[in-house]
């Protein structure tokens, strides 16, 4: 699989020893290497699908990304504390059940109490089980390691995860709408009002779905400007 | 008519990677070149056309809300629509195994052209998103469903070999370097998916 096998490349396949202390070196490492160096999005290119088509809206994203954190981090400890007990020929249906009972919760959860995200998330919530970062640590952490540094491994890559999706929407909504909207405190303006008499227009551009691309494109190249290392060969 | 419609709706308008983004993570990593992008391109076809059909008569006699009263009046109440996700997934995961199998058995040569895209599909979220749309979408027969599904399934396919031809091409010009590969892969797609906004407004 090759979504998978991008993973397993740049992942760190070691048994942790089992004495050292809670957080020694290694262990943040796993925290802080997926937010920049490893980035889910960026750099192992996964769970790009559900990413993008949310991101309109700070809101949804940060919905969309505690949702993520949620799978992942439970995800990775099951799946982690039963991988000697799974036999590999069927291991990718048994990853899709433990992945799709976690993502009906959040979906039950979400339409209970948050039930007007919920409806404009529509079936991107359920696309959370194909996303392929949650398969892709599965597959190259999970099964191969204990449960906490899966779990670790699972949070660094749930949150690397998010601030892209965070920073997109940011970008996109202030230069949407003009103001980004939070659930309870109402509309907080970024652009001033002077600038609309001077005859700004938002640029509706931005709502529509391809920007989301090109603005990922773009955090990107700044990533890989300050980050040499990363740079592809063409 | 109605499903020339969803036909022509579903490839260009409701593109599934240019709208909705679905299917991206193999859409990356497969479209270095032309040949293997028409492969998994019609393996997509082939598994949304045949998975989408079967969600949808899964969806209308198990899982939507009065769905069982063909079992028994009593049963009219029940909606087990919650278990969608995982009914969904576990039929696609197995068709593809099915078919896998099938196609092994009795077309040796289509296996070998279709063979190593098979098992990847199974976690390609725009066979899911398929058969997701189609539960939220509501088609009203089954023809409608698998036209949605073989639709959705050719626009897949253009939009990976589009960038596909370009991703060869680009190879002899000059990207800045952190640009190179994945940076304006994303940038193509989001200047094609601009291309594709043009029929947008195309009422059917």
């Amino acid at each position: 699989m090759s979504e998978l096998g991008v993973a397993e490349k740049s992942a760190v396949k070691r048994e942790v020893v089992s004495k050292e202390p809670l957080f020694s070196a290694k262990n943040k490492r796993l925290l802080t290497d997926p937010l920049d160096d490893d980035n889910p999005i960026t750099v192992q290119v996964l769970g790009i699908c559900s990413a993008l088509a949310i991101t309109v809206q700070v809101q949804q994203a940060v919905v969309m990304s505690l949702s993520v954190v949620f799978v992942m981090l439970f995800g990775n400890i099951i799946i982690s504390v039963f991988r000697n007990a799974i036999p590999s020929r069927i291991r990718i249906i048994v990853m899709l059940v433990v992945v799709a009972s976690l993502v009906i919760l959040v979906d039950e959860v979400l339409k209970a109490f948050l039930p007007d995200i919920s409806e404009r998330l529509s079936v991107f919530v359920g696309l959370i089980i194909t996303n392929c970062i949650i398969m892709g640590r599965f597959e190259a952490f999970a099964m191969g390691n204990k449960v906490f540094p899966s779990a670790l491994d699972g949070i660094g890559n749930a949150i690397g995860y998010a601030w892209i999706l965070v920073a997109v929407a940011v970008v996109r909504e202030i230069f949407g709408s003009g103001a980004i909207s939070f659930p309870g405190v109402g509309q907080i303006k970024f652009i001033p009002a002077e600038f609309f008499d001077f005859g700004y227009y938002n640029n509706n551009l931005m709502i529509l779905p391809p920007m989301a691309l090109i603005v990922v494109g773009i955090i990107i190249w700044i990533q890989r400007a300050r980050n040499t290392k990363l740079i592809e060969e063409n | 008519m109605e499903a020339v419609n969803i036909f022509v709706k579903s490839i260009f308008i409701d593109n599934m990677i240019f709208a909705y983004f679905l299917g991206m993570c193999s859409y990356l990593a497969v479209s270095k070149t032309v040949k293997t992008a028409v492969g998994l391109g019609f393996a997509v076809i082939f598994v949304l056309g045949i998975t989408v059909p079967i969600n949808f008569l899964l969806e209308n006699f198990v899982l939507k809300e009065g769905a069982l009263a063909w079992a028994h009046p009593s049963m009219a109440s029940i909606d087990l629509s919650f278990l969608s996700f995982i009914m969904f997934i576990a039929v696609i995961a197995s068709m593809v195994q099915l078919v896998e199998m099938i196609v092994e058995k009795f077309a040796p040569a289509l296996y070998g052209a279709l063979g190593i895209f098979l098992p990847l599909i199974a976690v390609n979220c725009a066979i899911l998103g398929g058969s997701l749309f189609m539960q939220e979408r509501q088609y009203t027969t089954i023809a409608d469903a698998t036209v949605f599904g073989l639709g959705s399934g050719v626009g897949w396919l253009l939009a990976i070999v589009g960038i596909a031809a370009i991703r060869e091409k680009i190879r002899y010009s000059n990207v800045p370097a952190p640009l190179r590969g994945l940076g304006i892969t994303f940038i193509i797609t989001g200047l094609m998916g601009i291309a594709f906004m043009a029929f947008m407004g195309i009422e059917l």
